[in-house]
Parts: structure tokens; sequence; C-alpha cells
């Protein structure tokens, strides 16, 4: 099962880059995704039923951790590539992209997917470096994919910042196989994290504290902590909108859960709150600055991509304060903000389109022009910020909870940021959904199944959590302590 | 050869490579960068071989091999065919000046040796003094990327910070298994590809290569 999960979008790939521009290659491309989705869901019920497992002679690794982000990123990948179809159908008789550039797309698509699974599943830290670097490369093109002057300079940033930034993860990688080589010898199985945290208490302390400042800041430069973030706005705002839900959606995700692996075996190694201390820096720092940024944006990609920064941040920052509460709100903030964030990103993609702008002083009007997307962007709005009944809402109470009682420092640092970014993002959406159309508004057809399912889930989620769901998260949370 | 000697031969490599990294560091000229970039790669070549031939570790002959091909002769090659299509004979300016540059590098070099003296105290390997140099090249890559302002030259600096991690590993570890070695090594050449797509679509956008004119993404306006 777990093979054709990382098959299905390797094969699809390569075919995409075959059908080419052809009129069906959208729905060559969801079909691609709905069948790792359904891979997916077939692996989750096979971890469900006995626990982790291991295959590949050790080279991939399943537990309640990496299962549930699986499914996640492939059912958040096949609804954006519905979501898709009709976006990029229109920017294509728009001129907007080229011949070539659909081949591209679709393509690189599919294996900017298979580059997250495989991070997800690898057991190999080395190997999950590879697949980092293998996501960003796949889609850096995709960032430019308009050649615009600033697609190209934002993409270029991306490829250089993030290069260097992953680097370093590198190099904090080498440290960690150097550690590891002293307790369980040379070769590929010391670098297998399973091997790796049932050691953990035996690695050298002092090189695993430094090595762990040096993967901080290489994979928390890909989940956008602040002051590592720079080239993240600027990637999410200028590149098609359908790359810019799954980045924000699931690549930051994909760092970020890079980086708590890395930290239970630091943590394991040094019994001390040194790793968690930095992370709950690097946390509160993001949600500060993104929130107060959020202020001063007038794109509204680029007011989205902040948002991103401020709940990476958010779950960074929990994940750093440890213990079972916070660790629970992040694993689940996780979850609600990638549904969130994406379903946001299909409904500001149909609404720039309406008004061909992403300017939002000029979008108007979206409640008559367009009900679904109007409505959409409300409550994808109300989500983001952490309204009940929806999701985001249990997240962030569980981690306030946890913050009010491990570190209550930091409590008013937090609701000032949320509250801001609360302020910021509610401003902006009301103007923007209420109104008259304005007569620059064109009406077209939308992609309406995925924003609702999103929407949906988010919803049903904040209401009541499945019991299977909460009973994987206690799995993993105990995985993490 | 005794591992005396081997040590010896090692350090002096390492210093070679340190010397071109401070090269790569003041020269202005792209051409001259290349061939300083194409002896990086060579002298981490040679002390690569040798530390698998000393260490009995045949894997490190493959990644010495594949340093050898990929970073002495293909991505230099790529490089300059890239410069002879796009034109490009300017010499680069630097931000800060030279002098400068110079002695933030050496500061690196110390502040190196200092990151790394926990992890050099726990090694038994004859390379172990190494480590320091190539953290050394590491931040002068990186150094290197922040002062210069073309694109051609931030691809070398980012490449030489390549380098030095190739290095580190060696020396910290006698390289990584070979699946990662390999893997890296993969995402190299896929990103020499993208770099070359991406010098041809920042020429044609700009009308050059220098980064400074792609500063139109900013915040608040």
């Amino acid at each position: 099962m777990l093979l054709i999960l990382l098959g299905t979008p390797l094969f699809a790939a390569v075919v995409l880059a075959f059908v080419g521009d052809r009129r069906f290659a959208p729905e060559v491309n969801i079909v691609g995704s709905a069948a790792t989705f359904a891979a997916g869901l077939g692996l989750a019920l096979e971890v469900y039923a006995q626990g982790p497992m291991l295959a590949g002679g050790k080279f991939f690794f399943v537990d309640a951790f990496n299962i549930y982000l699986s499914v996640l990123t492939s059912f958040v990948s096949m609804t954006t590539a519905v979501f898709s179809r009709r976006y990029m159908r229109r920017e294509r008789e728009h001129g907007r992209v080229g011949h070539i550039g659909m081949r591209f797309y679709h393509a690189m698509f599919q294996l900017f997917i298979f580059a997250m699974l495989l991070c997800l599943l690898t057991n190999n830290i080395g190997v999950l470096w590879i697949a980092m670097e293998l996501a960003t490369l796949s889609t850096v093109l995709l960032v430019s994919l308009y050649r615009t002057p600033t697609a190209i300079e934002a993409a270029w940033k991306y490829f250089i910042l993030c290069g260097v930034g992953i680097a370093q993860a590198l190099f904090g990688t080498v440290l960690l196989y150097f550690a590891a080589e002293k307790v369980l010898g040379e070769g590929g199985e010391s670098l297998l994290w399973t091997n790796l945290s049932q050691m953990s208490d035996k690695l050298e302390p002092t090189v695993l504290s430094l090595a762990f400042v040096f993967l901080m800041v290489g994979y928390g430069t890909k989940v956008g902590l602040v002051p590592l973030h720079n080239w993240l706005p600027d990637a999410h705002s200028e590149g098609p909108t359908p790359i810019s839900a799954v980045l924000s959606g699931l690549l930051l995700n994909i760092a970020l859960y890079a980086l708590v692996r890395c930290k239970v075996l630091v943590d394991g190694s040094t019994h001390s709150h040194h790793a968690g201390d930095i992370m709950m820096g690097f946390g509160i720092i993001s949600i500060l600055v993104a929130a107060f940024s959020l202020l001063r944006q007038k794109d509204i990609k680029r007011m989205f991509s902040y948002s991103s920064i401020e709940h990476m941040g958010i779950a960074t920052f929990a994940f750093g304060l440890g213990g079972p509460i916070a660790t629970f709100g992040a694993l689940l903030h996780m979850l609600m903000h990638s549904l969130a964030k994406s379903s946001i990103f299909f409904t500001v993609g149909h609404a720039s389109q309406m008004h061909w702008t992403q300017e939002m002083d000029k979008i108007r009007g979206l409640f008559k022009g367009n009900p679904l997307v109007g409505w959409g962007l409300m409550f994808g709005a109300m989500a983001i910020v952490g309204m009940p009944p929806f999701g985001i809402f249990t997240s962030e109470f569980l981690i306030l909870t946890a913050t009010m009682k491990d570190a209550p420092l930091m409590t008013p640092f937090l609701l000032l940021g949320l509250g801001v970014a609360f302020a910021a993002i509610f401003r902006r959406v009301q103007q923007m959904v209420s109104g008259e159309i304005p007569e620059y508004q064109k009406p077209m057809k939308v992609a309406n199944v995925p924003v609702m399912l999103h929407m949906a889930l988010v919803l049903v989620i904040g209401i009541y959590l499945p019991d299977f769901l909460s009973r994987w998260f206690h799995t993993a949370v105990e995985l993490l302590k | 050869m005794n591992l005396q000697t081997v040590a010896h031969i090692n350090s002096f490599l390492a210093a070679f490579v340190l010397l071109t990294a401070f090269g790569m560091l003041v020269q202005k000229r792209i051409y001259s960068l290349i061939h300083l970039f194409a002896w990086q790669g060579l002298f981490l070549s040679i002390s690569t071989a040798i530390v698998g031939y000393v260490a009995g570790r045949h894997h490190l002959y493959i990644s010495s091999i594949l340093t050898l091909s990929l970073k002495v002769i293909l991505l230099p090659y790529i490089l300059h065919v890239l410069i002879v299509r796009l034109k490009i004979r300017k010499e680069v300016e630097t931000i800060i000046n030279i002098p400068m540059t110079m002695l933030i590098g050496i500061a690196l070099v110390i502040f190196s040796y200092h990151l790394t003296a926990p992890v050099r105290e726990l090694s038994t390997l004859i390379t172990r003094s190494t480590l320091a140099v190539a953290l050394a090249t590491v931040m002068i890559g990186l150094l290197m990327m922040i002062t210069r302002r073309h694109a051609v030259t931030q691809i070398i600096g980012f490449l030489a910070m390549e380098n030095g991690l190739f290095f580190a590993a060696t020396s910290a570890t006698y390289g990584m298994p070979l699946v990662v070695e390999l893997g890296v090594a993969l995402d190299i050449l896929i990103a020499a590809f993208i770099f070359g797509i991406f010098f041809f679509h920042i020429h044609t956008t700009f009308d050059s290569l220098d980064v400074e004119q792609m500063a139109r993404l900013k915040e608040g306006d």
C-alpha cells in the first residue's frame, strides 16, 4: 500500500509530462491525485488496524504522526487538483500560461506531491532532507510560471533562501549522523529514525544541541519562521493560486514535521527543554511579526501568506511548549490550518480571477457577485482567525490553556498576536465581501466542491472531534513526548 | 602510508579548500570564479579519495568520482556555457569592499573553529581537524552569496556551500551513507538545471543578471 501511495504521484507525473497541454490533462491530474488519496486512506486503515509499521527493508516507516499528515497531504492535493482544473483553464484562456507552461505545471504538481509524501514516509533522516530539497526544487519553477518580473523575483528568492536554509539543515543532519555513528555504527542503519529514537538517550548531548541549532535554522526557513520568512509571502503570492494553496497548506506542515521529528531525538538526548525553548522563541516572534505585518498588506494573497506564517508560528510554539495538551493542540492546528488555508486560497483564487487583480481595495461585492465565493471567503476567514465553532478555535484554545499553565508569561504575547491577526484579516475580508458589484467584476464558473468540502470538515471537527482522530492524536502525542 | 602522513596530507588539502574559498570571496571576474570553484571541487575529490583509501571506506571512492564528475567537470562546464550564451563579461561588484569581506571571512573561520570544538574533542577520526575548515567553507559561501548581487555569483556561492557540506560529511563521519550522497548529488543536478533555466528567464525579463534590479516585491507598497 505504501509503495502504491508513493508510486502513484510519480507515475502520474510521468504520464502528465507526456499528456502535456491536451484538453483532458486536468482530469488526468485529478484522477492521479484521487488515486493517491485512495492509497493514503488504504494505508491509514492498515496502520489503524495494525499500529506503526516498517516497510521496504526499514526504509519507510509509518506511525500515527506521519500517517495523518500523509492522508491530509493526499486529500488536499486531490481537492487542489479539482480546483486547479477550472482555475488553470481560465488562466490558459487569458494567455497567462502557455503551452509548455501547462505541461510543466501538471507534471511538477504531481512530482511535488511525491516529494512531500516521501518526506513524510521515509525513515531515513538523510532521505528526509533530500525529499525536502526536491519539494523546493519542484515548486521553484511553478512559482515563476507566469514569467512576470515579480514572479521571477519571487521564485529566485525562494530558490536561493530556501537553498541556503536547507543547506544548514544538511549540516545539522551530518552532525546528527556523527553522533549516531558512535552509538549505532556506520552505514545507513544509523540514520534511521526508528533506530535513533530508541537510542536517543545514548547520543552525545553537546553534539545534538549543536545539530539542533542548524536543523532549526534549516527547516525553520522552510516553515517560514521569522526572521527566516522573507521568501514566503513572495513565493506564496506570485505563483498560481493552486500552488499557493499547496505551499501554504501542505509544504509548511511537512517542514514542521521534519523539525519536530528532529526535536524528539534532541530531547531524548539532552533531557532538557533546550530545543523546546528555541522553538517557542521562534514561534512567538513569528506570531507577533506576522500579525503586525498582516495589518499593512494590500495584496490578498500576501495577506493570507502572512497568516500562514502566524499559524505556523502558533504550531511551532505549541510543539516547543510540549506537554500532552499543547502537542495535541499543535497536531490539530496543523490539520485545521491546512484545510482552512487551502480553502481560503481556492476562494481567493476565484475572487482575484473575477476582478483580475489581487489588490484588496479593488475586490468588492463578492456576496452579490458570487455568493459561493463570498461566503466561502467569509467562512474561511472566520475559521482562520479562530472563531468558534470552527476547528481552529478548538486547537488555539487548547494551546492557550496549555500556555497559561506551563508558560504563563507568554500568554499575553500570544493573545496579542491572535487579536491583531483577527482584526487585520476581518477588517479586510468584510470590505471585500460586502458592497455593490463593481462594473469590472466578471462572473465565472467556480469550483465549489473543494471549498465546501474543506469548510465542512473544519466545521465538523470543530464541533465534534471524531473518535478515531482523537485516538490517533493521542498516540502521536505519546510518540512525541 | 602511515596515518600521520595521511592526516598531514589531508590537512594540506583542507587548507587548499579554504584557500580557494577565500579566493572566490575576493575574485571579481566570473570566469576566474568558476575556475576557482572547479579547483575547490578537485581538492575535495582528492581528499575524499585519500580518506576512502586510508579508512577503507570504499563507498567514498564513489563519492569522490561523483564530486569529480559533477563539481569539477559538469557544473563548471554548464556555468561556462551559460555565461558564453548570455554574454556576461562584466566584473561583479561587491557590496562591501574586499578587505572588509576578507576580515569577515577570517572572523568566520575563527568562529567555525570555536563552534566545532566540542565535536572535534569527541571524534577519533584522522580527519577531525578538517571539520572546522568545512564549516568555514560553508560560512564563506554564505558570505559570498550575501555580498555579491549577481545571479551567477550567488549560485557559485551556493555551490561552494554545498562543497563545504560535503567536506563536513567526509571529515566528521567518513561520509554519509551512500543513499544520502547519491540523493544529494541528484538534488544538486536538478538545481543546476533549474538555475540554468532561471538565468535565461532573469536575463530576458530584466535584461541583466544583476540581482539588485529585483526589488519590486517590497512591503507596504
